[in-house]
């Protein structure tokens, strides 16, 4: 370890306490950071990470409590103010202008003049010293997620930051790419550069991160040293009880094919969009499928095919329990059997300002709501409290808006929701993306249940640890071109990590713009 | 110590309901100055705008019969409006509707069949739809915004009116005025009350605003709308069908605009002239806002907005004050009710000024 404890800390907070009108989100919490420290600060959805951040980088201010910044307190009003201190921050969403090239998006963030030309150069030789390669010239929208980060990275280490926060930012990366901002930011914290890593999962925190600070409901549960943990009890401090195991279980016997996709390919107006190419796919009764693939490769544009919310020329390039349906309106696939959770869950998921009764209505109509065009009210009240039950909603009951609902309740929600509608095909989209560690487990279970009463289940997301802890079968997707599947149990992470920058056998040869880290 | 405008948690449902009471407030007080700046007594002027008019119950009668046509009107669109469709050409649908039923009580004004009036509403109802499917077409056929063009489609049908009225329908014996031939008695909405104007249109926007409440509260097509006003992307996830919310949105109004067209023209006016509408249409849009897009508000603030017409009258007539004063107070009505809905969303806290 290379903190010194007589050393003075980097950054030393104390009794920060910041109150929001329906929630306390940060109720007295210490941190301290030495110098070329690696700290990881871990918690679940809504523990109060991100306030955290938001405080210390100036954005906003905390109710009570104070900041010792290199052992002076200090009150920071503004995140400029922060960048003074040498305090950088790489946000979960990137902040960047997609039309402008590298060193101008680099340039708007860097007081001074404008000198382009100088610029660039001091970006190449960060981008060296630090193993981030990246060309000053190109345009942000013809850069993979990778690549963005590593722009966002460079944008911070241009300023010469004492201390680094990053918040979630593997999130979007391919296990190769993961790999590499690993070896980034130990170099960095060898040269005492202090870093705050913010995260949940747990693995990475063991691996990269010198200590833990675990938080839970705004409180500080506890403070470790993740190499001489398991992830199981640093799992217990995050959530303050035990994981559920999931049971795999084998895939039922081949099933008919509920979800046939042939030759699908699809050309989007999209300019930043991915052009989908003779996609071929089957997913049988009883089996789980996960699509892999970094995010913009390409996972929208297939979606939207399959959910008949982008209907196709092609009759015949989407079918349903053998019935072309590649022109039908969601509306129609629905009839059919087909349900869908989106990636998005507030605006396209459920209706933000209506309640979670009237959310119900939203897809799940068809369970003897409607009675000659009239709702029966009654009906669907009932449905949204026996999901509200079931899937441990947490929320003020069948009447709250669905936007006072935290993300992962909302996404159980939303789950439950399409679950209970008896599904013959569920189609997910980052099905536990944002959700809790708890919840996550919870809803893997269900899923694998529903796969066991007979369900065609198919999976896309950007999270290989879930893909393969529930898939039957893997593909990947890459540059709008889909994989050969693989039994799950015949590939590992290494593999499907190499098929996700589009190199697998046969495959095309890379080239145009890919959006592969 | 300073004032600072600071988003709500959540919109407040109070303020939603407070804000169109307080806009008449604001409505209220303004007009007292405004009569103060004009050199009349707000006393006397608050007492001839606001209560002259509905002083004895052939007043309130009056009342009544002006709210009819702002009723019908406001709440057909609210259902556009609630499903974000803007249509705010109903003066025009309107009028078109009070062509297509007037037409038809001129062509068979001998006919004393009790269908005639029925056939009439149907038709002012048919030819208001027509009207709006043009910028519903243009809309989900080549995404031309509806704002523009159903306003626009307002003056063409203006200018058709006036043409006919000049023209072709013009009354042969009637003094070289531009207007139309009376229509017969059959052609004529029965009185209610004896003694008044109030017809049996009441009874339609009061059957409208019914139907409107039950569309928008117990129907699946009105949850659909609302779904696909509120999150677009929400109702093409579960398939509910934009363009036919557009449809529905631009013929309701329509629909209803054109029986309010109609009602006029065989209620209080008796034929077909240039003048059928002053404005109903437009303030039918006020009138919806104010009513909170619900049935039940659009009633009292129909009657509220048939009010400012009464009372603009009597300005005219006993303050000497210009004809448009009712459109002032329209205005106002409208700007203090976008202001105060701000607070719908805002609330204001006092904030000790930093160092």
């Amino acid at each position: 370890m290379p903190t010194d404890t007589s050393a003075t800390p980097r950054l030393a907070i104390k009794g920060i306490r910041k109150v929001y009108p329906s929630v306390i989100a940060n109720d007295g919490i210490d941190l301290t950071v030495m110098p070329g420290e690696i700290h990881a600060v871990l918690g679940e959805n809504g523990a109060g990470k991100s306030t955290l951040m938001k405080v210390i980088y100036g954005v906003i201010r905390p109710d009570e409590g104070e900041l010792l910044w290199e052992g002076k307190p200090v009150i920071i009003p503004n995140p400029a103010q922060a960048r003074e201190l040498g305090i950088g921050m790489v946000f979960q969403h990137f902040s960047l202008f997609e039309t402008l090239s590298v060193v101008q998006n680099v340039a708007l963030a860097i007081p001074g003049e404008f000198d382009l030309p100088a610029l660039s150069k001091r970006i190449e030789e960060v981008s060296n010293r630090y193993g981030l390669p990246v060309d000053p010239r190109r345009l942000v929208h013809a850069l993979s997620v990778g690549e963005r980060q590593r722009v966002e990275i460079i944008r911070c280490l241009l300023q010469n930051p004492r201390l680094l926060i990053l918040d979630e930012p593997t999130s979007v990366l391919t296990p190769q790419a993961v790999r590499k901002l690993f070896e980034t930011l130990r170099q960095l914290a060898s040269e005492g550069v202090s870093i705050l890593y913010i995260s949940h999962k747990l693995d990475e925190i063991q691996e990269l991160c010198h200590t833990a600070t675990v938080l839970r409901n705004g409180k500080v549960t506890g403070i470790c040293t993740p190499a001489q943990e398991t992830p199981k009890t640093m799992a217990r401090m995050m959530i303050g009880e035990d994981l559920p195991v999931c049971h795999h279980g084998e895939p039922g016997n081949e099933g008919e094919v509920r979800l046939r996709i042939e030759a699908l390919s699809q050309a989007t107006d999209d300019p930043f969009g991915t052009h989908l190419r003779n996609i071929n796919l089957e997913v049988r009764a009883g089996e789980i499928v996960g699509i892999a693939g970094v995010s913009g490769n390409g996972q929208q544009e297939l979606l939207r095919a399959i959910s008949g919310e982008e209907p196709l020329a092609d009759h015949r390039a989407v079918q349903m329990c053998g019935v072309p349906v590649g022109h039908f309106n969601p509306g129609r696939r629905r009839a059919l059997g087909m349900c869908f959770v989106p990636e998005e869950r507030l605006g396209r998921g459920a209706v933000p300002r209506l309640s979670l009764t009237e959310n119900i209505l939203l897809t799940a109509y068809r369970k003897g709501m409607l009675f000659s065009g009239l709702i029966r009210w009654g009906v669907a009240k009932k449905f949204a409290e026996d999901c509200i039950t079931r899937f441990d909603v947490k929320c003020g009951g069948a009447g709250s808006e669905a936007k006072s609902l935290s993300g992962g309740n909302l996404q159980k929600f939303i789950v439950g929701r399409e679950i209970m509608q008896e599904p013959r095909l569920l189609v997910l989209a980052q099905p536990t993306w944002g959700v809790d560690v708890g919840a996550s487990s919870f809803i893997r279970r269900t899923l694998l249940d529903l796969r066991n009463s007979g369900t065609a289940i198919l999976v896309i997301s950007e999270e290989l640890e879930e893909l393969f802890e529930i898939c039957d079968r893997l593909v990947v997707i890459a540059k709008g071109t889909l994989s050969p599947s693989k039994v799950t149990s015949e590939t590992g992470v290494e593999e499907i990590g190499i098929w996700m920058s589009g190199m697998w056998p046969d495959a095309e040869k890379p080239g145009g713009t890919s959006h592969v880290a | 110590m300073w004032l600072k405008f600071e988003q709500r948690p959540e919109p407040s449902r109070t303020m939603t309901y407070l804000s169109p009471l307080l806009a008449v407030g604001l409505m209220f007080l303004s007009g007292l100055i405004l009569f103060l700046v004009l050199g009349k007594s707000p006393v006397e002027g608050f007492k001839v705008f606001f209560l002259n008019p509905i002083k004895d119950s052939y007043g309130i009668a009056e009342l009544f019969l002006k709210a009819t046509p702002l009723m019908l009107c406001a709440v057909g669109l609210s259902v556009g409006f609630k499903a974000n469709v803007w249509n705010i050409g109903a003066e025009g649908q309107l009028l078109i509707g009070a062509l297509m039923g007037g037409w038809l009580a001129l062509r068979f004004e001998t006919s004393t069949s009790p269908f005639l009036l029925p056939g009439m509403i149907v038709a002012g109802a048919l030819g208001g739809m027509a009207w709006a499917a043009i910028p519903a077409f243009l809309r989900t056929r080549f995404n031309a915004n509806e704002i523009l063009t159903s306003l626009m489609l307002v003056y063409i049908a203006e200018l058709v009116v006036s043409w006919l009225v000049h023209g072709p329908w013009k009354d042969p014996d009637g003094f070289n005025f531009p207007q139309t031939k009376l229509l017969s008695a059959t052609a004529t909405l029965p009185i209610l009350l004896a003694g008044t104007r109030v017809n049996a249109a009441l009874l339609i926007a009061i059957g409208a605003l019914v139907a409107g409440w039950i569309f928008m509260n117990k129907s699946f097509m009105g949850y659909q709308m609302k779904v696909a006003g509120q999150a677009e992307h929400a109702g093409r996830y579960a398939g509910f069908s934009a363009k036919r919310s557009v449809w529905i949105g631009m013929l309701a109004g329509g629909a209803m605009a054109g029986i309010a067209g109609i009602s006029e023209v065989s209620g209080p006016i008796g034929q077909i002239t240039e003048h059928i509408s002053p404005g109903y249409g437009f303030a039918a849009m006020i009138v919806a806002f104010v009513g909170r897009l619900t049935p039940i508000g659009i009633f009292f603030s129909s009657l509220l907005m048939a009010l400012l017409y009464m009372g603009g009258e009597q300005a005219q007539q006993y303050l000497n004050l210009p004809s448009s004063i009712s459109k002032v107070f329209q205005g106002m009505l409208l700007f203090f009710l976008l202001g105060s809905d701000v607070f719908i969303n805002f609330r204001l806290r006092l904030v000790r000024r930093r160092k």
